[in-house]
């Protein structure tokens, strides 16, 4: 046989498969997640899928990664349809997936890491052979890395490169890559995604990559596909489209501000000052760079962003969940840490997301996470004595007023559905009458048209009665709608900034997308 | 509905321990059987050993006052999600402080007073010892559980050091011990009874105990940290103070329980402090779900199987470390237990109706 017929044939017998996803639809309980969306994925291209938080994204790939058995809607592999029930199915039609976080054993070597990644690893491991493999494998993949260094000392990028060769090593096809470069340097995304790329252009690969970063997609993808609200919201080559037109797919039509009833405040002073905040995240890098923003009272500040730009960094700090690494918070003109008296005295409120994790005590009744601003003072307690009868009572009239529902106030809140705990916090958070600075992130995230027109009308009239909020959501309506003055967050800086009246939706779009 | 759902829970923290009680009473009796001795016979030396006259049952009583005080030391630490284990170090350290602060006044003092000074002295060793417990885990994150087993090992070593040393009695020739308290200054006995007031001290301590968890302002702040540090420091609660606290006043109980051990069975301080009450108090106080209220029960429990080790050596020819055969099997067993609660459907409360709007899972 003559090298060249061979290498053709390789080519041949190498190409990945085409992928097609058709109509498919995910419904969870009365919640449509994904609605008749479909997609190919041509052999050999780099494909994205962008989309907002909440678009669908990651439920449409993990029907296809056999996660979720999708409500209705096939996948096909060659034009022959597939059920894939599990990730081991998925993983037999060489499909492969890499998260956002990693998956490796950080006190295993890279080679350990490699060989358990195998599902049918045998009881004996022959490392003599296994090293043979290993090191022929490493010779024809795209990135190189040391096989017998610990995971734990690889950098970042590395140990994101050591997530996707396990998936090459897994004789993966077609690679679903999901926010492969939030844990990266922009510096190492980029020589990931080329690599990749490389691979994609030799016809070794296809990949799906979902992200929300326009930068990649114009530099790094060749087709996308956008979703918004679980809806198929448009395709085409990234060459025939501009930024403008991505962005106004992914978030849909240019759309005016809704009018609400807003009333001037007369003399607003400033209420929050946030000066040269620093923050990092859990894993000690930095989130927030030195922001600095006021707000004065009466008026609504909206920070937009897409999630992972350091907005929850930002409201951990103000909240008292997060010790800043520098500069300062002054509420009323002094310094506010977030302790309980100046919480007191300032009359700070929050609105956490996910009020369940952050502002609840799961196991503790609906009564007792009620009373946790107000436990400490009278009528709740006496000195140092808990008074049940007045915290039984506050909380029955609560649960009233705010149409919380639960058996009893004695029932643990982690028995309540995800709306009615989200409706406790609120009770605690908004009750008070004399409310000066709310802190609201995401404060309608998941929650039914009722409940969202509910909080927004409660901020509103919190605005109206002069208090300070400041709203961080990842809801650019939301945001629209509700707030005096706008700001976009972009890798821990604000990157924009306008009063509602002159917002421009277009370089909204743009700043959160970091251009 | 209220009380009905309740009862529920009350049932299965009851029958949870019990069963689990059982279980490692029939693991026991297989152990016995293996080590040829009739379990049955041993149930039955047990039983008689810890509650099967009054003489008995005051031996038990005897042994419960220590473990109610040192139970504490795990319990409340417990409700802010620490696991502290350090019980034995703080014991020893009050012994010794409670001997230390005895001697220096009792040449002068009144009995009361010199008992006084032995109990603060005792409360606020062992509160030290395990608030550095609590400090090194807020400030510098060293993990509780390892500092205060190692701590222990500390406290034993400084025991040795301070009675075969600076504290020594020359006249203990030996055992090595501190001079003795004066007998008038010991803690007396309950009247009609041999059993002495540590018993008291040890109800009376876990009573505040639960009123202190369970009803004031402290123990809600401590209950929310516990339950979720994120909570309860967007309700701006000083998480490390009440770390602290806590830990101070476990400490402080098992602290005591070496003050009662010096003043009321001992009378000076020698390696018979370091009789492994600190270890059962750990059993305790999760055999008791970190309950004060159920640790001063269990803790009477625990008292009987300990008194019954000596009777087993003699009546059954087992070795009398087998009791501690029987403790190793029952926290076991205890632990094991912990990761059945939610699993039978008989203690589940009826599921919560709700709207079909506002339950749907958020998809990502």
């Amino acid at each position: 046989m003559k090298p060249a017929v061979k290498t053709i044939e390789m080519k041949e017998l190498t190409l990945p498969p085409e992928l097609e996803v058709v109509n498919m639809t995910k419904q969870f309980g009365q919640l449509i997640a994904l609605d008749n969306v479909s997609l190919t994925l041509k052999p050999g291209t780099f494909h994205a899928l962008l989309g907002e938080n909440g678009a669908g994204k990651s439920t449409l790939v993990k029907c296809v990664m056999g996660f979720y058995k999708p409500t209705s809607g096939e996948v096909r592999f060659n034009q022959q349809v597939q059920a894939i029930d599990s990730p081991r199915d998925a993983q037999k039609h060489g499909i492969g997936m890499v998260y956002q976080h990693f998956t490796s054993v950080p006190a295993m070597t890279v080679a350990e890491n490699l060989v358990l990644c195998r599902y049918e690893s045998a009881a004996l491991i022959d490392w003599k052979a296994e090293y043979e493999v290993l090191n022929a494998f490493m010779a024809t993949a795209p990135f190189k890395l040391p096989l017998s260094v610990p995971v734990a000392q690889l950098a970042a990028g590395e140990k994101q490169k050591l997530e996707i060769l396990k998936q090459l090593y897994l004789k993966s096809k077609i690679l679903i890559l999901d926010e492969p470069t939030s844990v990266l340097t922009p510096g190492e995304a980029d020589e990931v995604l080329g690599l990749i790329r490389e691979e994609v252009v030799a016809g070794h690969l296809s990949v799906l990559l979902i992200s929300h970063k326009f930068r990649e997609v114009t530099a790094f993808v060749d087709e996308i596909t956008i979703l918004r609200k679980g809806k198929f919201a448009g395709s085409g080559r990234v060459k025939d489209l501009t930024i403008a037109d991505m962005a106004e797919m992914m978030m849909g039509e240019k759309r005016i501000p809704q009018t609400v009833q807003k009333t001037l405040h007369p003399d607003p002073a400033p209420v929050l000052q946030i000066q040269a905040i620093h923050a990092n995240k859990d894993n000690g890098l930095e989130a927030v760079s030195g922001v600095d923003l006021t707000v004065n009272s009466g008026e609504i500040v909206g920070i937009a962003g897409i999630s992972g730009n350091g907005q929850r960094e930002l409201v951990e700090v103000l909240a008292g969940q997060r010790t800043a690494t520098d500069g300062q918070v002054l509420v009323n003109g002094e310094v506010y840490r977030a302790s309980r008296t100046e919480m007191f005295q300032h009359r700070v409120f929050v609105l956490p997301e996910e009020p369940l994790k952050n502002a609840c005590v799961p196991h503790m009744s609906v009564a007792e996470n009620l009373a946790l601003r107000t436990f400490d003072r009278p009528p709740q307690s006496k000195g140092w004595v808990l008074l049940f009868k007045p915290i039984r009572e506050a909380a029955q009239s609560l649960i009233k007023t705010f149409n919380i529902k639960t058996p009893s106030p004695e029932t643990p809140i982690s028995n309540l559905s995800g709306g009615n705990v989200q409706r406790t916090v609120l009770a605690r958070e908004l009750s008070s009458d004399h409310i000066n600075l709310l802190i609201a992130a995401n404060p309608c995230f998941g929650l039914d048209f009722a409940a969202v027109d509910y909080i927004h009308s409660e901020i509103l009239e919190a605005r109206n009665r002069g208090v300070a909020v400041l709203l961080v959501s990842e809801d650019l309506d939301e945001l629209l709608k509700l707030s005096d003055r706008i700001l976009v967050i972009s890798e821990g800086k604000f990157a924009y900034e306008s009063s509602i009246a002159e917002a421009d939706f277009a370089s909204i779009g743009r700043s959160m997308a970091g251009h | 509905m209220l009380t009905y759902s309740r009862w529920r829970r009350t049932l299965e923290a009851v029958s949870i321990p019990i069963a689990a009680l059982i279980f490692s009473l029939f693991l026991f009796g297989l152990f016995c059987a293996a080590a040829g001795a009739n379990p049955f016979a041993v149930y039955g030396a047990i039983y008689k050993a810890a509650f099967g006259s009054w003489f008995a049952f005051q031996n038990t009583l005897i042994r419960a006052a220590p473990l109610m005080l040192t139970s504490l030391c795990t319990a409340l630490p417990a409700r802010l999600g620490l696991v502290i284990i350090g019980n034995e170090g703080a014991l020893v350290m009050g012994g010794i402080a409670a001997v230390a602060a005895g001697l220096s006044v009792a040449d002068f003092a009144p009995p009361i007073v010199v008992q006084l000074a032995m109990a603060i002295a005792g409360i606020i060793a062992g509160g030290l010892w395990i608030g550095a417990v609590g400090a090194l885990r807020h400030y510098r994150a060293v993990n509780e559980t390892i500092s205060s087993l190692l701590m222990n090992y500390i406290a034993i070593a400084l025991l040795n050091h301070l009675v075969g040393g600076p504290m020594r009695d020359p006249s203990s020739l030996n055992k090595p011990s501190t001079f003795p308290i004066p007998d008038i200054d010991k803690l007396g006995t309950i009247p009609f009874t041999r059993v002495h007031y540590g018993l008291l001290y040890g109800i009376v301590v876990c009573i505040i105990a639960y009123y202190l968890i369970q009803r004031t302002t402290f123990g809600f702040a401590a209950r929310t940290a516990g339950g979720n540090v994120k909570a309860a420091r967007i309700a701006g609660l000083p998480v490390g103070k009440l770390t602290i606290a806590i830990c101070f006043l476990a400490g402080s109980s098992a602290g005591l329980a070496g003050m009662v051990e010096v003043a009321a069975v001992h009378g000076r301080a020698n390696e018979s402090l370091n009789a492994n009450y600190g270890y059962a108090g750990i059993l305790v106080a999760f055999i008791a779900r970190h309950n004060p209220i159920a640790a001063s029960v269990v803790a009477i429990l625990l008292g009987g199987i300990l008194a019954s080790g000596s009777i087993l050596q003699r009546q059954l020819g087992l070795p009398d470390a087998t009791v501690y055969v029987f403790q190793g099997l029952v926290f076991l067993v205890v632990l094991y237990s912990e990761s059945l609660y939610g699993r039978f459907a008989i203690f589940k409360e009826p599921d919560v109706v709700t709207p079909p709007t506002s339950s749907a899972p958020l998809a990502g």
